[in-house]
């Protein structure tokens, strides 16, 4: 602005920025103070918790020694006690629900982006985002009383034809003409993992739906006009353009499979053995052994189930961050610049 | 995908040479006619059409007759799979590699997207056809389960309790996670700093928090070291730890989105800091915030993990949160499926749908207010 008065009157002085007071209001002064004090509280509390359960590894170590991490039982009266099967069957559980959602999630990621009818697309959306806020126990719920019967059915057949691999064998008379079907193949690992698949879709699906919707439409075009067809435009544009959302996606969904609580606790029958047979009844995770025993236990013993704890938020937290690594890799990112 | 002139691309099928179209070129008096992209020549249908009836024929005299299985559901999946490969071997017969194939993916995406619809809406209308003979009862909604039996016929008890309970524990956990959420997200977004990119790493990594760990460290905390009472108040402090993070994250990618220049603009009409985020800021981003703030609640009101270990179950009316259990409606559906008894089931099935009825609510009223114009009220 200080140019407009630098007319011929005084044309050697150089031009220099008008000073601007860089100091803050009186009234800016109390707000960035309160503003940084909610930032330390929720620091505080948020933070102190990761703390709080970090340091509860210290005195169970303490009685437990390394053992913790891999003794299988969970007997505190015989003072056994370990995470090994909780954490195994954690992962099988993730695993099957991996393992499903996945694709079902890319498929309906794609489906809503290149597929759907326009006037469709919104509702879709909204579907996918109600599926997400659908609270796990009325999951639980469904999948125990109308999911579990018909899938205990196709279990048992894939048990029955397909038992020479490990993970399928369940240990029954598969050929005995009455089955056992609630006491050999309900509350299994696969069923468990199925329901938690419902709760992993709509988050997966929501992070691809996003990155697909916005692949850039000059390349789409660019595909279709070069003879593309529907899917070569999937392959050689959307796929490739999203795929940081679809690693970020999955890793968010496994996050999620991982700690998932109620649903799990509703369906599995609680068995404390590594039990790779994913289609045989009885499983455990760490977020269920914690539901399940935090009401009878010692101090001692809480602060084994805190460390338990710890473990599960610790390979949380690792896998939650990969997925944010992903997911602001990926080109979508820079469009949120505004 | 709207462009006026594309060659023979993706659904030109019924000619068998596709190249053939580009030497087509803009006929000068005509006009171009834009190809249809998207729609389907009677070769498609009809190629559906009768590989659907044919695999269903063939599946039913394959499955049902010659082979020893039985079954819906697998027969449902014998079905899907002869589809896939009687559409592909027809498609191949007639149509160039690329079709076969981009008939073949448009199918199983289909079918993917297809089960994952009807699994959600599945678990909406069995909530609600299983939760009907509860909820036509008007003593569901008046009474208490207080000296009821859990056999007891279903014109007897009722969960007002925990509807009432669910409402004061996510009030409370609202009342205190939602100025700390918006508090911190708009310290990350408009005050910034080194110390401001720390909380945000700190907020970021806590919504990978498993729900019931919330619940453990309130257990431990509040109730086993400080001898605080298992009561509401413990169950909606354990509720806002868990979505104070969730809140505190979505309403900062909400104010991350409010244009910059509306921010300089009010800075420089001479407005203060304070003055820029209360009356411009916020403002603007009223409806993401709203949303943001809904769907924290829908998630909060379902958690069933952190109210088990902290509220403790009650079959009795409290409306004090600080003395006594305090039962919700998710504790008394787990409560309800445990018992086993059929008549109590029931009532957990009217829970259910009660509660789904509530997040239906509250996401219904998000997505309204969602659509609505930002900056008006």
């Amino acid at each position: 602005m200080s140019t407009a008065t630098a007319g011929p009157t005084a044309p050697q002085r150089q031009d220099t920025p008008r000073p601007l007071d860089r100091g803050l209001q009186p009234s800016d002064k109390v707000f960035h103070g309160i503003a940084r004090l909610v930032g330390a509280v929720v620091l505080l509390i948020t933070g102190s918790i990761g703390l709080f359960l970090g340091l509860q590894l210290i005195p169970t170590l303490h009685a437990y020694g390394l053992h913790f991490f891999t003794q299988v039982n969970w007997l505190p009266d015989t003072n056994q006690v370990g995470v090994a099967a909780a954490i195994v069957g954690t992962f099988e559980v993730a695993a099957v629900a991996i393992t499903v959602s996945v694709p079902l999630a890319l498929m309906t990621a794609i489906y809503i982006s290149e597929y759907a009818p326009r006037v469709l697309k919104g509702p879709l959306v909204s579907l996918i985002d109600l599926m997400a806020a659908i609270p796990s126990i009325i999951y639980g719920l469904w999948g125990f009383f109308l999911f579990q019967p018909y899938v205990a059915t196709i279990t048992r057949w894939i048990s029955t034809y397909l038992s020479w691999f490990p993970p399928f064998s369940v240990d029954t008379d598969t050929h005995a003409p009455v089955v056992p079907l609630a006491s050999r193949y309900w509350g299994s690992t696969t069923i468990a993992g199925l329901v938690v698949a419902m709760m992993v879709v709509p988050m997966a699906c929501a992070v691809m739906r996003g990155v697909f919707a916005q692949a850039p439409p000059g390349e789409r075009e660019g595909a279709l006009a070069l003879g593309a067809t529907r899917w070569g435009v999937i392959r050689s544009v959307v796929l490739p353009f999203g795929r940081g959302g679809i690693i970020g996606g999955t890793m968010l969904g496994l996050g999620r499979a991982l700690g998932e609580t109620i649903a799990v606790l509703l369906i599995v029958s609680p068995v404390f053995d590594i039990n790779i047979h994913v289609l045989e009844t009885g499983s455990i995770t760490v977020a269920a052994l914690i539901a399940a025993r935090f009401g009878e236990s010692t101090p001692q013993q809480l602060s084994a189930l805190l460390a338990a704890g710890f473990v599960l938020f610790a390979i949380t937290l690792v896998v939650n961050l990969v997925a944010a690594t992903f997911i602001t890799r990926s080109r979508s990112g820079a469009a949120t610049e505004i | 995908m709207t462009m006026a002139t594309l060659p023979a691309a993706s659904a030109a099928p019924g000619t068998p040479v596709r190249d053939q179209a580009g030497h087509q070129l803009p006929r000068p008096l005509g006009g171009d006619v834009p190809r249809p992209v998207g729609t389907r020549t009677a070769d498609d249908r009809i190629a559906l059409a009768g590989c659907a009836v044919g695999s269903g024929a063939l599946t039913w005299i394959a499955y049902d007759r010659l082979l020893p299985f039985s079954g819906f559901t697998g027969f449902l999946l014998c079905w899907y799979v002869v589809f896939l490969v009687l559409y592909t071997v027809v498609s191949a017969l007639s149509q160039p590699r690329p079709l076969v194939i981009d008939r073949l993916v448009t199918a199983v995406v289909h079918g993917g997207a297809v089960v994952v619809f009807l699994a959600v809406l599945s678990t909406i209308f069995y909530t609600f056809a299983e939760g009907r003979h509860a909820l036509i009862h008007l003593n569901f909604y008046s009474q208490t389960m207080d000296g009821v039996t859990p056999t007891a016929p279903l014109t007897q008890g009722g969960i007002s309790n925990a509807i009432v309970g669910t409402l004061i524990e996510i009030s409370i956990a609202v009342s205190v996670s939602l100025p700390l959420g918006i508090g911190t997200a708009v310290f990350i977004t408009e005050v910034g700093g080194r110390f401001a990119r720390a909380v945000r790493t700190v907020v970021e990594a806590m919504t990978a928090l498993p729900d019931i760990l919330a619940g453990l460290f309130i257990y431990t905390t509040l109730i086993v070291d400080l001898g605080v009472q298992n009561s509401g108040f413990a169950a909606a402090v354990a509720l806002s730890v868990m979505m104070l993070p969730i809140i505190a994250r979505s309403a900062e990618v909400v104010l991350r989105v409010v244009p910059g220049g509306l921010r300089e603009a009010s800075l420089a009409l001479g407005a203060t800091r304070w003055q820029t985020v209360w009356r411009v800021v916020l403002p603007t981003a009223r409806a993401g915030l709203a949303t943001a703030l809904i769907l924290g609640v829908a998630r909060g009101i379902g958690e069933t993990a952190p109210v088990l270990l902290t509220s403790g179950a009650s079959t009795f009316f409290n409306l004090d949160p600080f003395h006594e259990p305090m039962n919700s409606l998710p504790l008394f559906i787990f409560t309800a499926k445990q018992s086993g008894e059929t008549n109590f089931i029931d009532r957990g099935w009217g829970a259910a749908s009660v509660l789904l009825g509530l997040v239906l609510v509250l996401f219904v009223t998000a997505r309204t207010l969602a659509r609505s114009r930002p900056g008006r009220s």
